[in-house]
């Protein structure tokens, strides 16, 4: 059976439905590990509500269709999920496939299993030949252009630290008697691996930060009732009223507005509840506020300067203490009762929003926090693709293993399997997957032989 | 006169090939240029090694003969990365250099169907593409249905010594000159490669009180699966460890130019092994090095010379006498034999099928150094696979084409046929992708079948095979059904051995998953009544299962490509989609499955899909 492959099959950027294709062996079965209803035994060509999750956490709520072998585009099993939570929230379903052991379709690779299935003929075969000669210069183009400088290069040393440990335990191997050669540790590669998953995780940080300037902010405002929230909204959406794209009639209203601050997008999502309490009491409670923090990539949290802070107030500072955030001391206009060593943060900005007093400071702290400024000037170092990031999330988690089996004095031998593949995985994100390149290297770094 | 088999060349690989024909019950004729040098071992004496010690123990799960010729002749036995995991242990003998070849001499000599007769190749008979038998230098013609050439270094080869160089094979044999080119007139693609060996030295002049002591493992081993070890710890010859120093190392850069590979020759072609460079080479690559490690190991209980591994070079002798001297240990030794570097003709072997036979005239097999490989087991194994194919092929039945995933021997041949070679060709363990499958503990698991299946594995040591199966899989039922109960003692035992302690129950088989339990341990708990065999298997099965697991579906991943073949007689130059860098590829090595065309490279993942809807669309027309 050939391996499961995924695509976004809509056109992409425009619709208010993306839909994701999923086709091979294990379709069914990848999707239900991330869909919140089993759908291992559902009959073929069904459609079925629920939720795309990641563990616990809520990504979409989506339509998926299943189609079973053999009456299918590909005549494999085919799983269709309609995503409904636009192109950013789409892209990270797709991305938790790939996660989960779906791999990335090649151009046209639809269409040519559909024939090497014997489901199409032989003239759309022949087009389909064109199309994947043709689509694959351009995507060999694409991709280069995609990999910045910056970016290949990050990996490129990635791999060359992981060969030279592959290479060094490889010589332990097959030349145990050469005492000159250093022996590779457990401590070793543990210390070698840490490095790496900083790297790493630097890598996924200013991805994400770069996913940011294209796809914008997902920003959430919080805080107790009455302490200003629907003022800050208020006050963001009337600076900015020409690009505040309301995107209704999508089934869920996820993004309230869209704010440009000098270029980067503020999208503040799901904010129901915040308007239309301008003059009625404020029924957002903490539970809402905390699942609301989850999925942000920027959280605003108002309190009151006039107010000493309470338990409430607390618990939420303790919720996004580890996300990005900004705390917005408001009511500056009234006399100080709050008492600001209780908060431990770094991002405290004060402001009134009844005068805009400090109204500006909120701009350039959110620049700050998301180096705005340093992505601007070009050198990012990030990657667009999700099937890019998720081999570096992939990789993460294969080093965790990596460190289990150390701690379990596991033999170094096994253990080189776990970082050969972190090395072959990455080698996809840049394209070098030359096989005699550890043997190549095993040579040029060590003195060896008869 | 007339044969089924012909074999030229009575090497490691014309040995294993003579023998599997003959015990075919092919009527089979050895052609060796000097009786006495059959089975010679004309550089390291020692047989085994990383993944080489793995490919003695397939040999001999087939049925091949260097792993019991081993044994007779070990005067040391080595068990490489005993302290590592099970997958890189591999065993290595130090072997007599003169025992090896009398007793290998002697089998053939004892085999049934077999004729060895002492005379030098100089053409092949060839009619339509298909060989017909060999002439000798002195014009006589002898017909076969079948040829194996296994003539080593012996094509064209040139001794270098400094800035002389002699035609003539190891040991001042007359080196085969015409046969290389009635090879290349056929059409075949010839690739000049080079090699080296170090000098040997008087044992008794060596200061032996300066020097470290090498010795053998302290456990018992054999390579063969039909033998018991019979010999004794105390009777165990040992190696020693000498260093160059700073003064080696300024001798060889003063006199640089007079080494044949620097510049005293000044027409070498031949490409040398990277993985055994010569001490200039060393010296010159790794110039911050302060040391290089150099190991003294014995070549017979019958004569004198010791083997300075680490040491080949092709300086004329005076330097090597001044650079041998520099080394603490070593001030006063006696030269026996200088080393010199040796050139010779080998066949590209991407001209060749995965059953060795070579692809442009049928019935024509080559094996060991001339397909571009090195070493006493790349050869006998090569010799193995040649001989069994041939042998299946005058049967008119399936070869025997092993897998990456079953056996390092497949490993070998795939890339020799898929890839080409750039330098001679040595198995490494990081060359095999699914090494954690292909153990030295469970060769015989993996292969005697096939061995067996073929008819050189006998219907005793088949037997034999099925009760270990049997018994591997009854003991993991026992340690299955039984538990550790978490009482006091049995947790202050775990303690004792740095293992957490139990709460509820756990079988012996969960138990023995983690790393500090052994079976050892388990052993003294429950009774366990099987060989020492079955009780390691049954330890590394289970104690890796996840690992296995793992190597396992990658394995079979591979499979699925392998099964999807491609027709013998596809034209590329029909396929119009083909970037012109696959089709040049794909029409050089002429791929017979998915799977390896994958494996060229410069074949990429688009030049597949587009061949994959080639071969598709052939088939709907058809």
């Amino acid at each position: 059976m050939e391996d499961t492959i995924a695509a976004i099959a809509t056109a992409q950027g425009v619709g208010a439905i993306s839909i994701i294709r999923v086709s091979g062996g294990d379709a069914i079965e990848i999707v239900n590990k991330i869909f919140d209803k089993n759908i291992l035994k559902a009959a073929s060509h069904t459609i079925h509500y629920g939720h795309i999750v990641n563990n616990t956490q809520i990504i979409d709520e989506v339509l998926i269709s299943i189609m079973r072998s053999p009456k299918t585009f590909t005549k494999e099993d085919v799983v269709e999920i309609n995503c409904h939570g636009g192109i950013a929230t789409t892209k990270k379903v797709l991305e938790l496939l790939y996660i989960n052991g779906c791999r990335q379709a090649e151009p046209g690779e639809f269409t040519k299993r559909a024939f090497l299935n014997g489901r199409i003929d032989l003239t759309q075969a022949e087009g389909t030949m064109d199309l994947i000669s043709s689509k694959t210069e351009k995507s060999r183009t694409l991709a280069i252009n995609e990999l910045n400088g910056n970016v290949s290069s990050l990996i490129h040393n990635l791999r060359e630290q992981l060969v030279s440990i592959l290479a060094n335990i490889a010589v332990n191997i097959d030349y145990p008697e050469y005492d000159d050669i250093e022996q590779i540790t457990g401590k070793k590669i543990l210390l070698q691996m840490n490095q790496l998953k900083q790297d790493i995780q630097k890598i996924i940080k200013e991805s994400e930060n770069g996913k940011i300037i294209k796809e914008g902010i997902n920003t959430v405002i919080i805080g107790k009732p009455n302490v200003g929230k629907s003022s800050l909204l208020n006050y963001l959406l009337e600076e900015d009223k020409a690009i505040v794209t309301d995107i209704a009639g999508t089934t869920r209203d996820i993004v309230e507005g869209t704010i440009n601050i000098d270029g980067i997008f503020l999208n503040i999502i799901d904010t129901a509840g915040i308007r239309k309490t301008d003059n009625v009491i404020e029924t957002i409670g903490i539970n809402k506020s905390i699942n609301l923090i989850k999925s942000a990539d920027l959280i605003l949290l108002i309190l009151n300067n006039n107010e000493k802070l309470d338990k409430e107030d607390i618990e939420l500072l303790s919720k996004i203490k580890n996300k990005n955030h900004i705390i917005i001391i408001n009511k500056i206009d009234l006399p100080q009762k709050i008492d600001i060593k209780q908060i431990d943060s770094k991002n405290i900005i004060y402001m009134s929003l009844k005068t805009e007093e400090g109204a500006t400071s909120l701009k350039e702290k959110i620049k700050e926090l998301f180096q705005l400024e340093k992505l601007e000037t070009s050198d990012l170092t990030y990657l667009t693709n999700a099937r890019s990031l998720a081999i570096l999330k992939k990789s993460l988690s294969s080093m965790k293993k990596i460190e289990k089996a150390l701690e379990e004095n596991q033999p170094i031998d096994m253990i080189e399997i776990d970082i050969k593949t972190i090395w072959n995985d990455l080698g996809e994100i840049t394209g070098e997957t030359y096989q005699d390149e550890l043997i190549d290297n095993l040579f040029s770094r060590f003195c060896l032989g008869k | 006169m007339h044969y089924e088999v012909v074999v030229v060349g009575g090497g490691h690989a014309g040995c294993e090939a003579s023998l599997a024909c003959a015990r075919k019950n092919h009527k089979t004729l050895l052609i060796t240029g000097n009786i006495n040098n059959i089975a010679d071992m004309p550089c390291n004496p020692s047989i085994g090694g990383s993944a080489k010690g793995i490919v003695v123990r397939e040999i001999d799960a087939l049925g091949g003969e260097m792993g019991k010729n081993a044994d007779k002749a070990q005067l040391q036995m080595k068990m490489l990365n005993y302290k590592k995991g099970p997958a890189v242990q591999a065993l290595r003998a130090q072997a007599d250099k003169i025992t090896y070849p009398k007793e290998m001499l002697k089998t053939l000599q004892n085999q049934k169907n077999l004729e060895i007769k002492e005379d030098l190749v100089e053409d092949l008979i060839v009619e339509n593409d298909e060989i017909k038998g060999v002439i000798l230098e002195n014009g006589t013609k002898i017909f076969s249905d079948v040829v194996i050439l296994t003539t080593g270094t012996y094509l064209k080869a040139d001794i270098l010594v400094g800035d002389t160089r002699r035609r003539e094979g190891p040991h001042g044999e007359r080196p085969s000159n015409h046969l290389s080119d009635s090879i290349k007139k056929l059409g075949f693609t010839i690739k000049r490669l080079k090699t080296g060996t170090p000098p040997r030295l008087d044992k008794d002049s060596i200061k032996y009180d300066e020097i470290k002591i090498e010795k053998g493992s302290d456990k018992l081993y054999t390579f063969s699966f039909d033998n018991k070890p019979n010999y004794k710890l105390e009777n165990q010859v040992p190696c020693y460890l000498v260093y160059t120093n700073e003064k080696t190392h300024k001798i060889i850069r003063d006199n640089l130019s007079k080494s044949s590979m620097y510049g005293g020759l000044e027409d070498i072609e031949g490409i040398g092994p990277r993985y055994c460079p010569s001490i200039e080479d060393k010296v010159v690559r790794f110039s911050d090095k302060e040391r290089h490690q150099l190991f003294l190991e014995p070549e017979s209980l019958y004569y004198d010379d010791i083997y300075l591994q680490g040491f080949s070079t092709s300086m004329p002798h005076d330097i090597q006498e001044k650079m041998v001297h520099s080394i603490k240990g070593l001030e006063n030794v006696k030269i026996l034999k200088y080393a010199y570097a040796i050139e010779y003709d080998s066949i590209y072997p991407t001209q060749l099928k995965r059953t060795l036979e070579t692809k442009k005239i049928k019935n024509l097999y080559t094996a060991g150094q001339i397909n571009g490989t090195s070493g006493y087991e790349e050869a006998a194994c090569q010799g193995l696979i040649a001989g069994i194919n041939a042998s299946l092929k005058l049967e008119g039945k399936e070869p025997l084409i092993l897998k990456r995933n079953e056996a390092y021997i497949g490993v070998l041949i795939d890339d020799l046929v898929t890839k080409g070679i750039r330098d001679p060709y040595r198995l490494l363990t990081s060359r095999a992708e699914y090494r954690l499958l292909l153990r030295h503990d469970n060769a015989d698991l993996r292969l005697r079948r096939y061995g067996y299946e073929i008819g050189l594995i006998s219907e005793k040591q088949y037997k034999q095979l099925c009760q270990k199966e049997k018994d591997i899989e009854k003991l993991k039922k026992i340690l299955k059904n039984n538990k550790l109960i978490p009482t006091e003692k049995n947790n202050k035992l775990l303690k004792e051995n740095s293992s957490s302690p139990i709460k509820d129950g756990i079988t012996y088989f969960n138990l023995l998953k983690r790393p500090e339990i052994t079976m050892e341990w388990i052993e003294k708990l429950v009774d366990i009544p099987y060989s020492d065999e079955v009780k390691n298997q049954v330890e590394i099965q289970i104690k890796y299962e996840g690992y296995i697991e793992k190597a396992n579906r990658e394995a079979l991943k591979m499979i699925k490509l392998e099964e999807k073949k491609i027709p013998i007689d596809i034209d590329y130059d029909n396929i119009h989609n083909l970037a012109s860098e696959a089709k040049q590829k794909l029409k050089e090595v002429r791929p017979t499955s998915i799977g390896q065309a994958l494996r060229i490279s410069g074949v990429n993942p688009a030049d597949i899909s587009i061949l994959m809807i080639y071969l598709k669309k052939e088939k709907i027309h058809e």
